[in-house]
């Protein structure tokens, strides 16, 4: 059965002057894991809210298994929807033990299937242990495993995090996801993950979607998504990259750094167009030459490798990463050359 | 597993017809539980500023001229210069505390915080008898000073000198608290960043640290000067003529309400402005950190020999505020127990004062959760219509509230007219805003989020009112509820005009024997009425201990 458990159908929210989200519409599949990738204040949070019901949409509609449960003249509250929530900040209860806390979502059960169900869901995130503990008295990362194990013990439809790692620092924060995407798959549980963090968002989803200025801009499969963006503002958000303006004539679109191929998905392009070409880090060479037009503005050691930040004859600025350590140093002429033979992405310059 | 099956399976307008016997529940609308009390907490607290727009309304050209007649620029002009002495002198002693207490390597520091705290439980026409039979024309010093010297006269002490005395000494507390928590909360970076940006101490300190505690210093000075404007017990027993008095004896001899009506407004208007000057430095700046990162904790500053002049600072500051009145209080209590006086009639007025103290810190902390609830959780234009309502009680003195609701008791609800209820309620209208800055605090720190995550674990809106924020937000409450009772066992003209013919309080008590200068018999009720403020007072600043953990 091919069904979505959650629906969003142009689904918006406006607030004040602002549209936070702008008729988004994706369908969340049985057993899927969404992330949602864009930078703070995009929409991506109210999205999530929109779905559990803490919000109203202005207009639209989210459908949870095909029965609308928001619209412009309906709204089932929270409490109703079984949808399960991961806050960024964890919003564990503070007077209540952890135990208390993972059983405060099963009111509806017996105080023996109570405990037993709690007990099950904190073992799954193997803090069965620290039943009797307090949220204070926890780490940050048990805290949000406590917060997992409350949302897991209802058995929700589905489940919404919102930037769940954000506040670990970086270790605990690969180990917990991997820990978390873990459990989700085991349980066969659906989620829909928003982040600002690429590498997270592509890591732990079957399909990952961007959002700008409240629209659902592309959605697809991670490697979709880095390979075909379908604009310049989605290829920033996937991918370091940087943009060269050039003119279209056959193939090839010639720029300050000379003729390159390359191809564009997004519209049809004619000669003599105006283009931006996607240049990622990873495309271009350096060769140090005293004849090249191109300049090594600074440098930026990273370990294995360096980033060059070179400046292009129009002025427009490119990375260059490098393994390694060359021999350059800022102000030293050089010239750009080209590493494989495949085109570049190239999209219509607006 | 999921029941959804009520959900109407259509997207339409018509979808609303399928959802009957349902709540169609929008976010942002507050539920009636809450939204009804809180209305009507702020109807009640208009009704005193109704009273007086009525009131002032229809005064008749007698009343008008009256009200010129007795001089009142003369007793705005009185009432002004003693809130600008107490103020500036409130302030000269407690800025410098609050600093020494909170921030330097002052020994004994939480000791001298608690002592310099607690002349705020002494009630001010308590603390008035006892300074004035200190310090007065025929008192303790001056019988000392003949025995030892022959001295027959002592420079006169009633008039603006006493009442400021006594007012600073009892009021300066105030100031020292709130400026003492913005001590404590300075961030050391701030400090150090100006050092380090090539500023010496005292350059840092002038241009980084005080600019930083001016928001608490205006408001610890709202509180001292609003606290000058409706003192009564001070103002009158050291015959200092302010609004206050004057209101009251107005009321007491005229018929005519509408004088003491006039003179109210006038009063309001002053508090009013006050207000607006407090709100005005206040302006942009913001109370708390900005960014991220938890402030470090700060290192004290190093006194050296200046430790030594602190602490004789410390001390006769202490000797005056708390020592001299508990010395005369003991003195007289003393002397009364040794003449014959009975201490049997206190029980009356000991049950009175606790229950209905007990009965307004209950009721306004509950209406305080309503109104809180409200204002934080709902932030719309009419809630911030009703929060400035909230509000007046800090500009209406007891007297203003007494006469507004007395006119209302006789007026409309005659039932309630010299009851206990009305009592309470005139408690209620002028202490609510204490209460609410409590809840309000602790509820603000309560994040929507947990609330959220309720409602998503299947809790309806009331349930998670019951289950998450109503236990959270208990600190609040307390503390709210603590302030109250203890500003109403002080209270003396609410309960000399409100109460039933014949109620005593131990307020009441003190305020008749001593106004006669029976002091030996205002001793036993002041002490008792001291004692007994101090519970709630002990309970807070216990509680901040807790809380510095």
């Amino acid at each position: 059965m091919n069904v979505p458990l959650i629906e969003c159908i142009q689904a918006s929210k406006r607030y004040a002057d602002t549209l936070a989200v702008d008729a988004v519409s994706f369908g969340l599949m049985p057993g899927e894991i969404v992330s949602i990738l864009g930078e703070s204040g995009c929409g991506k949070t109210t999205l999530l809210r929109l779905i559990a019901g803490f919000e109203a949409v202005n207009g639209g509609a989210i459908a949870i298994r095909s029965e609308p449960v928001s619209s412009e003249t309906l709204h089932l509250p929270p409490e109703r929807r079984n949808i399960g929530m991961v806050f960024q900040e964890y919003a564990l209860f503070p007077h209540m033990s952890v135990a208390q806390n993972v059983a405060f979502g099963l009111h509806n059960a017996s105080p023996a299937d109570r405990r037993h169900r709690a007990r099950e869901a904190l073992e799954l995130v193997r803090l069965a242990d620290l039943e009797s503990r307090y949220p204070h008295e926890l780490s940050g990362g048990q805290q949000q495993r406590v917060a997992l194990a409350r949302t897991l013990a209802p058995h929700p439809i589905a489940m919404l995090l919102d930037e769940p790692f954000s506040n670990l620092d970086a270790g605990l924060r690969h180990s917990l996801r991997l820990e978390v995407v873990e459990i989700l798959r085991r349980e066969n549980i659906s989620a829909i993950l928003v982040t600002h963090d690429r590498e997270e968002a592509f890591a732990v989803a079957d399909r990952a979607g961007v959002m700008v200025a409240g629209r659902l801009e592309q959605l697809g499969a991670p490697a979709d998504l880095y390979r075909a963006p379908v604009n310049p503002a989605v290829a920033r958000m996937v991918g370091d990259c940087d943009f060269l303006p050039g003119v279209a004539h056959g193939v090839f679109a010639s720029t300050a750094i000379g003729d390159l191929p390359f191809i564009c998905h997004s519209a049809a392009i004619s000669d003599g167009d105006a283009l931006l070409v996607m240049i990622r880090p990873q495309d271009l060479g350096v060769a140090a030459t005293q004849s090249g037009d191109c300049r090594v503005e600074s440098l930026e050691f990273r370990g294995g490798e360096t980033m060059a930040f070179v400046a292009t004859p129009g002025g427009a600025i490119v990375r260059c990463v490098r393994r390694g350590y060359p021999s350059l140093s800022p102000g030293a002429t050089i010239e750009l050359t080209r590493v494989h033979d495949n085109p570049f992405l190239a999209f219509p310059a607006e | 597993m999921v029941e959804i099956s009520h959900i109407p399976n259509r997207f339409t307008a018509a979808g609303l017809s399928v959802f009957t016997g349902r709540r169609l529940s929008l976010a942002a609308l507050p539920p009636p539980a809450i939204l009804l009390p809180a209305l009507l907490v702020g109807a009640a607290m208009f009704l005193p500023a109704l009273y007086l727009v009525v009131r002032g309304a229809s005064a008749s050209d007698q009343a008008w001229d009256l009200f010129f007649r007795i001089r009142t620029l003369e007793t705005l002009g009185r009432t002004l210069l003693l809130a600008v002495c107490v103020t500036s002198l409130s302030a000269a002693i407690a800025v410098p505390f609050a600093w020494l207490t909170a921030r330097s390597d002052l020994p004994l520091r939480r000791m001298w915080t608690v002592l310099l705290a607690l002349p705020l439980v002494i009630p001010s026409f308590v603390g008035a008898f006892l300074y004035a039979s200190a310090l007065g024309p025929r008192g303790m010093l001056q019988s000392l000073l003949e025995a030892a010297f022959g001295v027959q006269r002592i420079p006169d002490f009633y008039g603006l000198a006493g009442a400021t005395l006594v007012l600073t000494l009892l009021s300066y507390p105030y100031m020292f608290l709130t400026v003492r928590a913005a001590v404590a909360n300075l961030d050391p970076a701030t400090d150090e960043s100006a050092r380090s940006l090539g500023h010496g101490a005292w350059s840092a300190f002038f241009r980084v640290t005080l600019p930083q505690l001016n928001p608490s210093i205006a408001a610890g000075a709202l509180l001292v000067a609003l606290y000058t404007l409706s003192d009564f017990g001070a103002v009158s027993l050291m015959r200092y003529n302010t609004f206050t008095f004057t209101i009251y004896q107005q009321y007491q001899s005229s018929i005519d309400r509408s004088i003491a009506a006039l003179l109210s407004f006038a009063l309001v208007a002053l508090a009013i402005a006050i207000l607006l000057m407090e709100s005005y430095t206040r302006g942009r700046q913001r109370y708390y950190r900005a960014g991220a990162g938890s402030a470090r904790r700060p290192r004290a500053a190093k006194l050296g020999a200046w430790k030594w002049a602190a602490i004789a600072a410390i001390i006769a500051t202490l000797a005056l505020a708390l020592a001299l009145p508990a010395g005369v209080l003991a003195f007289w209590l003393v002397r009364g127990v040794s003449n014959g006086e009975p201490l049997l009639l206190l029980w009356t007025a000991t049950q009175n004062s606790l229950i209905v103290s007990l009965a307004a810190a209950v009721i306004t902390a509950a209406m305080a959760i309503a109104m809180a609830t409200l204002l934080v959780r709902y932030p719309t234009r009419l809630n911030r219509i009703l929060e400035s309502l909230s509000y007046t009680g800090y500009a209406l003195p007891g007297v203003v509230v007494a006469l507004a609701l007395i006119f209302f008791g006789a007026n409309y609800f005659r039932l309630l007219y010299q009851t206990h209820y009305l009592l309470i309620f005139g408690y209620a209208v002028l202490f609510f805003p204490v209460a609410l800055g409590a809840v309000k605090a602790s509820l603000l720190q309560i994040s929507p989020r947990l609330e959220d995550a309720a409602r998503s674990l299947g809790h309806s809106p009331l349930r998670v009112m019951l289950r998450i924020t109503a236990p959270l937000m208990m600190p609040g409450v307390l503390m709210g509820g603590a302030l109250v009772f203890l500003l109403t066992m002080k209270e003396l003209p609410a309960t000399l005009i409100l109460g039933p013919l014949d109620f005593d309080t131990l307020a009441t008590e003190v305020w008749s024997a001593s106004a006669e200068a029976f002091f030996a018999r205002a001793a036993a009720p002041a002490l008792l009425l001291i004692l007994m403020s101090s519970v709630p007072m002990t309970l807070l600043v216990l509680r901040e201990k807790r809380a510095l953990g």
